[in-house]
């Protein structure tokens, strides 16, 4: 049995890392994932974790290490947050189409300008499709559970893929919560050690990264693709193993009080758990209202979020960043393609609210439900609008 | 001979579209970008190397009376080693000519 902790989310998240015997750490600092990267240099100096903690230059570096350990057979982890993470991206996507299987902690911050260290999702969004595996923690004890889980499901063979966990930077990386660690064999327990399919190796030369010519570009993305999809029931199936392990499920899509709920308000992240203190309390004043949260964003659970709104007459969707497309945020455009694919047209609001380390409180999401049920009754074209923002 | 002109499957393809043989840029031809190709004139080489070692494609190898000779198999035909050559010994010459 592990053991129960009051501990600060960063240092949980690198503990449970070091806990997964991670051989290469390459990592530049950048507010708010500094103390995740700090402690785990900490761990490696002090000698508790046996691993190459390689201080970089930037981000951009910090990504390529990465990309170089993981060809050579390591298990590697990185951290990053906001611009760091920006200036990383080049190298992202080189680390999906290689099909290495790095595990990144992404603490979410706003991109400037202006110049903002606080907690938003434009990051996570810039990077949406980068190919990477993407999960979305609410609380510390999901951090650590999914950081173990993506160690888990990126290095299993039928997938291969670098996978995040995001959190919340500040609101979630910073706390200080009771977080159940895992002992070390029950982490050898649910993950084997690493076993690379193809590794860079002196003795027998490959070459990682060739030249695509038109000719087999569009196959190399194809097969790409089709490893990308079949990532999503190893996934679930992972999560399942863990479960069985730690007792805690997780799903593609959890909900909240949405079974029987007309109204449905979908979340990501750890304001997720603001909005279930307001279903409650909505609830209890007789509205059927029920709450929806993404805890998988890439690849998009399509089937289990149809499966949990089609019963919902009306959903107001939050998003955490704008979506500069003129229309809706990102993460509502993408329910909206998910259900009309499969002819389900309820009533949608989109919600953009908590740019920039503005707080999401219990009463915004109050204001959210009225405001979808005013709207429709009134009959206003679906849309988008940014909440809690002066005139 | 799919494999060869690099019309595959996805199917086919290794993890990461990684190529698994070593040296398979020596199976790619790469003489056929070339406007100019380069031509030594033995009498003024010195045999000193400077072409072998300044091309950057590897083009040429040392024969047994020491002179380098060029594979235009894979010579671009980019000029540096006429460039390069102390004794102005090669000339880079019109292709089609
Ligand atoms: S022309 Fe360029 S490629 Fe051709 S042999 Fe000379 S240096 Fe090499
Ligand atoms: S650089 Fe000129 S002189 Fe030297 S070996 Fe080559 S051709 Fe001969």
């Amino acid at each position: 049995m592990g053991k129960r902790v009051g501990m600060e989310v960063s240092i949980a998240a690198a503990e449970m890392v070091g806990l997964c015997d991670v051989d290469v750490i390459a990592a530049y600092p950048i507010t708010p994932q500094t103390h995740i990267v700090e402690h785990l240099s900490e761990l490696v100096a002090d000698g508790h974790l046996d691993a190459e903690f390689i201080p970089v230059e930037s981000e951009h570096s910090a990504m390529s290490t990465c990309v170089g350990a993981a060809a050579a057979g390591a298990r590697t982890f990185t951290s990053t947050s906001s611009q760091g993470y920006a200036l990383m991206a080049e190298i992202c996507y080189i680390a999906s189409s290689l099909r290495l299987p790095i595990v990144m902690a992404v603490v979410n911050r706003a991109l400037s300008a202006p110049i903002s260290i606080w907690n938003d999702h434009a990051d996570l969004m810039m990077s949406r499709d980068t190919g990477w595996i993407q999960t979305v923690a609410e609380n510390g004890q999901e951090v650590v559970d999914l950081l173990l889980h993506a160690f888990r499901v990126a290095e299993d063979h039928r997938v291969l893929l670098p996978a995040i966990v995001n959190l919340d930077g500040f609101t979630l990386s910073h706390m200080i919560e009771p977080v159940l660690l895992p002992d070390e064999d029950e982490v050898k327990r649910y993950l084997p050690p690493y076993r690379p399919r193809l590794r860079l190796d002196p003795e027998k030369p490959m070459t990682f990264g060739p030249v695509g010519m038109p000719e087999v570009y569009t196959e190399v993305k194809k097969a790409q693709d089709e490893a990308f999809k079949a990532s999503y029931p190893v996934i679930v199936e992972t999560w399942d193993e863990f479960a069985k392990v730690f007792g805690r499920r997780y799903r593609p899509v959890e909900t909240y009080k949405s079974e029987d709920a007309d109204v449905i308000i979908l979340t990501m992240g750890s304001t997720s758990e603001t909005a279930m203190t307001a279903v409650d309390k909505m609830r209890a004043e007789g509205k059927k209202v029920g709450l929806v949260r993404l805890r998988l964003w890439r690849p998009f659970p399509f089937d289990e979020l149809y499966q949990a709104l089609k019963g919902a007459g009306a959903v107001a969707v939050m998003d955490r960043a704008m979506g500069f497309s003129g229309g809706a945020g990102p993460v509502c455009t993408e329910v909206k393609a998910c259900l009309y694919d499969r002819a389900f047209y309820p009533y949608i609001q989109n919600y953009v609210a908590g740019l920039g380390g503005r707080d999401i409180t219990v009463e915004n999401f109050e204001e959210i439900h009225d405001k979808l049920v005013a709207s429709m009754k009134r009959g206003d074209p679906m849309g988008y609008e940014i909440i809690n923002v002066r005139e | 001979m799919a494999k060869e002109t690099g019309a595959v499957s996805w199917k086919e393809l290794e993890l990461g579209c990684t190529l698994v043989e070593a040296g398979s840029a020596s199976k790619l031809k790469t003489g056929d970008w070339r406007s100019m190709r380069p031509v030594t004139d033995f009498d003024l080489c010195i045999k000193c190397g400077q072409c072998y070692i300044f091309c950057p494609d590897m083009v040429y190898s040392r024969n047994e009376e020491g002179y380098y000779i060029a594979n235009y198999y894979y010579c671009k035909g980019c000029g540096i080693c006429a460039r390069e050559c102390p004794k102005d010994a090669i000339k880079m010459v019109q292709e089609g000519d």
